[in-house]
């Protein structure tokens, strides 16, 4: 069994290791040479095909939500407020973040094994060879197609999550579309959409970072690259939870409470 | 052409030390071999050579160039004269045999596109398999992935070639072939060739030297016959566990 000692260097290491990696983003990403091309695939990859899986799981948050809520508000009486609440849980929260949580396990694992496999078989050390930044193709693309894609994706969510909505209130109570739109929208604030949007820009850079550090970092066979493809889900998405903690903490204490 | 020397190179990952001491010089336009068995270090010596690892003590020269010692645009320049062919041949699972002859001619090239696809077609000609133009990597046998793989490792015009286990994993036929396209480089074109192999087969068609490295060091050098016989303790066992026609 590895001693405590190695145990802690090596965490340390791998810590060193990831935070070199990070910081080699941020000093590299707005330098030559501009992969232009490659992003523009990845942004597809990431974006257009992506746009169905968003699609599916914007709808059903948008009609559960609403027949979740719908039997609570009548029980108060409050009913006619239901776009709002659902306008505001889905632009503030269940949105962005189900719709980081979806794209970090599509994402993720194919981020890592993509990258994974492409280390154990050689192909990092061939553009590396060939004189290549592998860096700039491979990593700084994926993690910008994410940091560019999360929020657009996002805005597509919570839209189709609000004809959900809208749908399952025509449905159980023939609601007026203008007063479910109107309502829906008069509760947000545009600080709401801007921040709550943009902090997938942020997820976005964690999926894409993380991704790409477990596959860029692997050693050995297919056994390790799916095991960076799972990490890869697993880090991204504990990250993502975490970081929406902070960022709501301080959107709060910037922009206020609703 | 250029001569390709490492001196006196000391590599450790950790607590492991893979070579300690290994000096090779393969003259220019000839054909070195380095041999030896599994994980006796020969891959990683020849990374040496493209500055894919840093010795931690000695020289790589390649011609002029202090490889070890260079960073940057420097070595990226040497890089681009040297043409590299990964054991498992590396080609990119995403693109078809056109883009990835193309890859690099895009991002170190002027040619047009007209112009790329003549000396694409040219190359893969010249490796007999002009008609897999479009075919997926994946599609591919494993002598033809390494035949694709040569192909693409020309396409910039290197004046040195390193072959990594160029003949690993193939039939006999399959090693002959390949093995004949790599003289024939030689020959048409003067590049001086390292090539790492454990592969008898290969070394007899190829090799003008031949390096054996044994402990991190190279215990024999010479010709093959040469080498062959070597009363070296870890010479002697390899080629008498070898079986392979003789010349």
């Amino acid at each position: 069994m590895p001693s405590e000692r190695s145990i802690i260097t090596r965490a340390f290491a791998e810590i060193g290791l990831c935070s070199e990696f990070i910081a080699t983003f941020f000093l590299r990403f707005w330098r030559r040479p501009f992969e232009g091309r490659e992003l523009l695939r990845q942004m597809d990859d990431v974006g257009s095909k992506s746009f169905l899986l968003t699609g599916v799981t914007g709808f059903a948050i948008g009609i559960v939500l609403a027949m979740q809520s719908r039997g609570t508000l009548m029980r108060f009486g409050a009913e006619a407020v239901l776009p709002s609440m659902l306008a505001l849980s889905v632009v503030k929260e269940i949105g962005p973040v189900i719709t980081s949580l979806v794209l970090a396990g599509r994402l993720g694992a194919g981020m890592g094994a993509e990258i994974g496999s492409m280390r154990v078989t050689e192909q990092i050390e061939a553009l590396e060879v060939a004189a290549l930044k592998p860096y700039h193709y491979l990593v700084i693309t994926r993690v910008l197609a994410c940091f560019f894609m999360f929020p657009i994706l996002t805005l597509w969510t919570d839209a189709i999550a609000l004809m959900g909505g809208y749908l399952e209130s025509v449905l159980a109570s023939g609601m007026d579309y203008r007063i479910y739109f109107s309502t829906a929208f008069e509760s947000l604030r545009f600080s709401d959409v801007l921040v709550d949007t943009g902090k997938t820009s942020i997820f976005g850079l964690i999926v894409g970072l993380v991704s790409c550090y477990l596959g860029f970092n692997v050693r050995g066979g297919t056994r390790e690259v799916g095991r960076a493809a799972m990490k890869a889900v697993v880090m991204s998405s504990l990250l993502i939870l975490i970081a929406d903690v902070i960022i709501v903490r301080l959107s709060l204490v910037l922009f206020g409470s609703i | 052409m250029r001569p390709i020397e490492l001196r006196n190179i000391h590599k450790s990952f950790g607590a492991l030390t893979v070579l300690s001491g290994a000096s090779v010089r393969v003259e220019a336009g000839t054909s070195g071999v380095v041999m030896g068995g599994s994980g006796s270090g020969k891959s990683v010596l020849i990374k040496h050579i493209v500055g894919l690892l840093k010795p931690d003590e000695g020289e790589v020269l390649v011609g002029e160039d202090r490889v070890d010692a260079l960073e940057g645009d420097a070595l990226d320049r040497v890089r681009l004269s040297i043409g590299y062919l990964f054991q498992s041949g590396a080609l990119f699972d995403s693109m078809d045999v056109a883009d990835n002859m193309a890859f690099f001619m895009d991002r170190h090239t002027d040619l047009t596109t007209a112009e790329q696809r003549d000396r694409t077609e040219e190359l893969l000609s010249w490796v007999d398999l002009a008609d897999k133009l479009h075919a997926q990597p994946a599609e591919l046998s494993g002598g033809q992935r390494k035949r694709i793989a040569l192909a693409r490792a020309l396409v910039l015009e290197p004046s040195i070639m390193l072959y990594d286990e160029p003949t690993t994993g193939l039939d006999p036929i399959s090693v002959r072939s390949v093995s004949e396209l790599i003289v024939r480089l030689r020959e048409e074109r003067g590049l001086t060739s390292v090539a790492i192999t454990h592969d008898l087969l290969c070394a007899e068609i190829i090799a003008d030297s031949v390096h054996f490295l044994s402990d991190g060091c190279i215990v024999a050098s010479g010709t093959l016959d040469e080498v062959r016989q070597s009363d070296h303790p870890a010479v002697v066992p390899f080629f008498e566990s070898s079986t392979t026609s003789s010349p």
